[in-house]
């Protein structure tokens, strides 16, 4: 009993730090695609964020610029974005899939020539990283059971990240559904003309999207190099960006159960390091792999529809070409 | 959207959008505190400057011509196919159970029923997504990115748990042998040594003429044209919208199922772990570049070909730049080609037409 209760801890541990860089990328996608941007350049978005962050730390010494230089780099991709997007009125998918390779040859190619390492930046420690912070009367209630037990090793001991993240989740809801500018960022992904009839810009608001989004994935982006792990390596996004892409949809695009799904996805990768190698009555082993594809093959079952319906803000991936 | 000659739009727009999207990869070379010109001297070189070189180019050609015509060939009929990638991954399945089912045959038997097969494993992979466009209305986009992942997890559960043989420590199927495997021309043209082009090669050649053939001089062609420009229109004019969705991506993903008869038939003889390495996504520059045209695809292919093999060269001789210099100029080839295709069509409009003032006022 008391053990089952320390691995559920322990795998519900793990499920929330897998689950923060799904959550940042989802919901920073959900701005852009609520704006009627679609972004299938998330993944690109968060590797180049992830290096930027782990560069400009091992250079300065100091996280929270790493940071800075994460959330930079993921402006820098997102005005590429809106640049192909909203100004040249260019194929969004298109644009997001030359980001998306931009980032995975620009981190390497720019990894090897600053830091000649085979394309991974120098170890990070101390400052250079976000580290685990004990929540106050952690230490004093850990003697507690279950509750001690739950609140030190679930809630507190994460990241500064971590919680930023959690606490973007509501943020974004009260954004988006209590806002005016929350309204108004719906409604340019519904029906751009009606809010350029209103005599709001569309190229403006789009481009305040792209902003939150970039701002959501760098962060995203730096919690894989210098929270997460101890510096930047090769292609470490390795699909996240995809998967909160098909946490977006599974969502259907609410910031709710976004954090559902992400914490299910979070999960289902925490589960498969877990059951690696262990045998299961009645099934007998599960292959890793076919938990690996569980998240995709979910989402492929959810837009065929057959899971309920998910249905994209209507203007979604059409340029906004104003009448003359 | 500004009308430009036909020359321009054909020729002169698509050349200097390449030429761009090379001069900001020279920007970044530089940036780096490295000499871009030597660097394509360098990479000339090593695609060109020595027999097995030159093979190589030639054989990583092989493989962006198929993918480059998956991704085209959806595209003439409005489908942005993001799967070749994982298409010829379980391509790479048809070719190898046929060629291990038959291990010990001629290769002139079992090179056509590798295409064959390999041409149904693949199409069969891309038939899901088409079925799902189709008939639930699930963006093919999303769900062929989706399909490279499924590819990846189930391909990697096949080889490693039941093609791999019993006290082999890598994760790859049984080899086939060497009378079965696709020959490499080396064995014909001294001139080759050491490189792995194949007779593949000639099989891309013959897909890019079938390709022109199909789209531009059948009805078939007609008909995904149609698609492609107007669904409603081509539904009018009686044309089955789903039915043509299906069969686009179906065929589309027996070309990416090329690529594995390339490798696996022709190169490694056996499959191993993500032996696809990036190829399927190359097709999508490969097809911006080339503008859906075989001719264009072609010579985008030897392009992308001559960065690889080039790309190779230079990663020895010039040690501050690595390979993935390539993967950064195949996504610019892609922003300056697909997405920011039209951003020098307006002033390119305005010098090319200036000098006769158009009949009629505006």
């Amino acid at each position: 009993m008391e053990q089952a209760l320390v691995d559920i801890t322990l795998i519900l541990d793990s499920t929330v730090r897998l689950a923060v860089p799904l959550i940042l990328a989802c919901l920073a996608g959900l701005y852009s695609e609520r704006a009627g941007i679609v972004d299938i350049g998330l993944e690109g978005k968060l590797l180049a964020g992830a290096f930027a962050a782990a560069a400009m730390s091992a250079v300065t010494g100091s996280a929270w610029l790493g940071l800075l230089a994460g959330i930079g780099a993921a402006l820098l991709f997102s005005g590429i974005h809106g640049l192909a997007s909203i100004n040249f009125k260019g194929n969004q998918t298109i644009s997001g899939v030359a980001l998306n390779f931009l980032a995975a040859g620009l981190t390497t190619f720019l990894g090897q020539s600053w830091f000649h390492r085979g394309g991974y930046t120098p170890q990070l420690s101390g400052d250079q990283r976000f580290n685990p912070i004990t929540l106050p009367f952690a230490n004093e209630l850990r003697d507690i059971p279950i509750f001690g037990q739950i609140y030190w090793e679930l809630i507190s001991g994460h990241n500064i990240i971590t919680y930023v993240a959690f606490i973007a989740v509501p943020v974004t809801a009260w954004v988006l559904f209590r806002t005016r500018f929350g309204l108004r960022l719906r409604a340019v992904g519904e029906n751009p003309k009606a809010i350029d009839t209103a005599g709001i810009s569309v190229t403006l608001l789009r481009y305040q999207a792209l902003i939150i989004t970039a701002v959501l994935v760098g962060i995203g982006g730096a919690y894989l190099s210098i929270a997460q792990s101890a510096g930047f390596n090769n292609n470490m996004s390795a699909g996240r960006g995809y998967i909160a892409l098909a946490a977006l949809i599974f969502a259907k695009w609410r910031p709710g159960p976004a954090l559902l799904v992400c914490l299910m996805f979070g999960f289902l990768d925490a589960f498969q390091f877990r059951i690696q190698g262990q045998s299961f009555p009645l099934i007998g082993e599960v292959p890793v792999q076919a938990i690996q594809a569980l998240p995709y093959v979910l989402t492929v079952i959810l837009l065929a529809g057959f899971i309920g319906r998910a249905v994209a803000p209507k203007a979604s991936g059409i340029p906004y070409t104003k009448e003359r | 959207m500004t009308a430009l000659p036909r020359w321009a739009d054909v020729i002169l727009l698509p050349v200097l959008n390449v030429v761009l999207a090379f001069l900001v990869g020279g920007l970044i070379v530089l940036a780096v505190g490295q000499n871009p010109i030597e660097a394509v001297g360098i990479m000339l070189y090593g695609a060109f400057g020595y027999g097995s070189g030159f093979g190589y180019t030639l054989y990583y050609t092989t493989d962006f011509i198929f993918a480059g015509l998956a991704v085209s060939l959806a595209y003439h009929a409005g489908l942005f196919n993001i799967g070749p990638e994982g298409q010829a991954y379980v391509g790479g399945l048809g070719v190898i159970l046929i060629g291990l089912a038959l291990n010990g045959t001629h290769w002139a038997i079992v090179f056509p029923l590798m295409i064959v097969c390999g041409a149904l494993f693949g199409a069969a992979w891309a038939f899901i997504p088409g079925y799902l466009q189709a008939k639930r209305g699930s963006h093919v986009v999303i769900t062929t990115i989706l399909f490279n992942f499924i590819a990846a997890s189930m391909m990697g559960y096949i080889i490693s748990r039941i093609l791999k043989p019993a006290g082999v420590n890598s994760d790859e199927s049984a080899p086939l042998e060497a009378i079965t495997r696709v020959p490499q021309l080396r064995s014909f043209i001294e001139l080759f040594r050491n490189s792995p082009v194949n007779l593949t090669f000639f099989l891309a050649i013959a897909a890019l003429i079938f390709v022109y053939w199909l789209i531009w001089r059948t009805k078939f062609g007609y008909a995904v044209r149609a698609l492609g420009n107007n669904p409603v229109a081509a539904n009018y004019a009686g044309i089955s919208n789903q039915k043509m969705i299906m069969i686009v991506m179906a065929l589309a993903g027996a070309f990416a199922a090329m690529v594995a008869v390339n490798n696996v038939g022709g190169v490694q003889g056996r499959l191993i772990l993500n032996f696809v390495n990036g190829a399927g996504f190359v097709g999508i520059a490969v097809a911006f570049m080339g503008r859906g045209h075989p001719v264009g695809v072609g010579l985008s292919a030897l392009l992308f070909g001559i960065l690889y093999q080039g790309g190779q060269e230079l990663a020895f001789q010039m040690p501050g730049i690595t390979r993935e210099m390539i993967v950064t100029i195949q996504a610019l080839v892609i922003l300056f080609t697909g997405a920011m295709g039209d951003m020098l069509r307006g002033p390119l409009g305005r010098i090319l037409t200036q000098p006769d003032p158009a009949p009629g006022g505006k």
